[in-house]
């Protein structure tokens, strides 16, 4: 099936897709962030609500909306210019955020760096090394993806879920997730922190946002112990200039 | 400030509205009742706004006793209900005074029961909405020694509906969605034939399904890009096995989706209780659109279908002081 993008598909019957690929490139995911920027500043009548995926914005259409004359200001917005062009988000910041490997609180590590072709060492030193930037927020409240890790890390996904904890790093295709609340997941469980990412009584809800960048520090079950019941886990961040 | 304290509750009895919607960008799925039909049917009874919260039972309720005089109404699935140790109807509703002490029990079809009050369920809103959205870490369900306190209102009671029939599973109109043209033909036409059985393993998160033979997974299934989820969309996991995301699914996922089951058909998802068998049909996108405006419809024409409860004569005690013959005709005009 060979698609052209950016192309605009139904969402069943109460919203719009406007997709940028059908992989995670950093243009595309660029794109969806700016167009949908760009959609909720224009608000035009029908939609209710925007969100953005990792290489696709959301648009769901109001009870009364008319999904055909969206979809018309949704292609004539996308023509306006080339989105994958467009700038990341103003704001960001570069998050650290200390990180226990392996053990029994993240178990499959091993069989992560197995899929990958690397010895455990040399996979916790490629994960701890990284920085990534926050693709989308998505799946739980608050919860990032982050891309993109190195050709390696092009790992499935396991077919049979696992529970893993709030917090936990998680890692498949090319992307790392970090878990907002406990949840079942075919991702692989490597590292796990402290942070909490969803504070619904806070004055700011949502500690992530796309466009930061994260990296994951590796510290040792004696570090990780002071640093779990800290606030945000030990983790700490600057603005990016 | 009038309510409802609980002297014993269900182990899932929880607050739930319509829901927050406008955080899917954040993260956070809508959320709130699983039938929302239910919402509107005890709006209905008792002449209120449905965007009030009321309490969602699974399986069982509890006992409760009136703080105040307050009014209720018992929607969704059926469940054997006394207002002190006299049984009341379903799809009602009544006066329940100071100190009256209110039973539900087990459902006697479907999964959800809703207790509604007069003036709904006051609790301060979180993040827009007043429910529980348990995925989420939002709220709890409710234990004994909780007060559920009451709006302030006024409005009548005694009035019944008969619910549209949603409890017993059935046939399920499932919508074309991103990834249904990822699935071979073949795999959906067997989709469609297929008898699914609601596995017990289903919750506000999502609906599993029970089936015999071979699964539903597609190759290249599990390298998909991400991509948003609505709730009704049927994701096959890695087994192969469908899973209908209900009102606490996540807000995206990377698992292929055969389908979206039409928001009219996904209270009948949610009230099929465990073993209660299920199929699927596809319809086009302009048929899934025409049923959404019908069943809008026919939620805004409720009020109009409400009727006084008539009550059973062995139920009224001072029956000999009613008038029980008046008007009394030839009968030609009826």
């Amino acid at each position: 099936m060979t698609e052209r993008f950016p192309r605009i598909d139904a969402v069943g019957t109460e919203g719009l897709l406007v997709r940028f690929a059908d992989r995670l490139s950093e243009p595309a995911n660029r794109a969806a962030l700016a167009y949908r920027a760009a959609f909720a500043a224009e608000a035009p009548d029908g939609v209710s609500e925007t969100a953005t995926s990792l290489v696709s914005a959301y648009l769901r259409l109001s009870h009364d909306a008319d999904p055909e004359r969206v979809e018309a200001a949704a292609r004539q917005l996308l023509e306006t210019r080339d989105w994958t062009e467009a700038p990341l988000p103003a704001g960001r910041r570069h998050w650290r955020v200390p990180t226990l490997y392996g053990t029994d609180r993240a178990p499959q590590l091993a069989e992560a760096a197995e899929a990958a072709g690397l010895d455990a060492e040399t996979a916790v030193a490629e994960l701890s090394a990284a920085r990534l930037r926050v693709t989308t927020i998505g799946f739980a409240p608050g919860q990032p993806y982050l891309g993109t890790l190195s050709e390696a890390w092009d790992i499935p996904r396991r077919s049979e879920l696992a529970q893993v904890p709030a917090a936990a790093l998680v890692v498949a295709v090319r992307q790392l997730v970090l878990f907002a609340v406990g949840s079942p997941t075919g991702w692989r469980h490597v590292g796990q922190t402290g942070l909490r990412l969803f504070r619904p009584e806070a004055e700011t809800p949502f500690v992530l946002r796309p466009g930061d960048e994260v990296s994951f520090p590796a510290v040792d079950e004696a570090r990780f112990a002071e640093v779990e019941a800290a606030e945000d886990g030990g983790a700490d961040w600057e603005d990016i200039a | 400030m009038s309510g409802l304290r609980v002297l014993s509750a269900g182990p899932q009895v929880t607050v739930q509205d319509l829901g927050r919607p406008g955080w899917i960008a954040e993260g956070l799925s809508r959320g709130g009742a699983m039938d929302v039909d239910a919402l509107h049917e005890g709006a209905a009874l008792l002449r209120q706004d449905a965007g009030l919260a009321a309490l969602e039972m699974a399986g069982t309720g509890g006992t409760f006793v009136a703080e105040g005089d307050l009014r209720i109404a018992l929607t969704g699935a059926p469940m054997r209900a006394r207002i002190d140790g006299a049984a009341v109807s379903w799809a009602a509703s009544h006066d329940l005074p100071d100190g009256a002490r209110l039973e539900i029990g087990p459902a006697e079809a479907g999964l959800y029961g809703y207790l509604h009050l007069g003036g709904g369920v006051d609790v301060a809103p979180v993040l827009g909405g007043r429910g529980a959205h348990l995925a989420a870490g939002l709220g709890a369900p409710l234990a004994r020694g909780d007060v559920v306190p009451a709006g302030s209102e006024d409005g009548p009671t005694g009035l019944k509906l008969t619910p549209e029939a949603r409890f017993s599973g059935g046939t399920i109109r499932v919508a074309p969605s991103l990834q249904t043209a990822f699935f071979p033909e073949e795999t959906r036409t067997r989709f469609e034939q297929t008898a699914f059985a609601k596995d017990p393993r289903s919750n506000r998160h999502g609906a599993r399904l029970a089936f015999e033979g071979e699964g539903f997974g597609v190759e290249g299934g599990l390298s998909v890009v991400s991509e948003v989820i609505v709730p009704g969309d049927i994701q096959i996991t890695g087994d192969g096995v469908p899973y209908v995301l209900m009102a606490e699914s996540q807000t995206t996922g990377g698992y292929p989706r055969i389908g979206t089951v039409i928001p009219p058909d996904l209270p009948r998802v949610a009230q099929a209780a465990p073993g209660v068998a299920l199929s699927f049909r596809f319809v086009t996108l302009e048929e899934a659109r025409t049923a959404v405006a019908a069943h809008r419809e026919l939620l805004a024409g409720l009020r109009g279908r409400v009727a006084p409860l008539v009550r059973d004569p062995a139920d009224i005690p001072d029956l000999l002081s009613y008038t029980l013959v008046g008007g009394v005709t030839a009968g030609d005009e009826l």
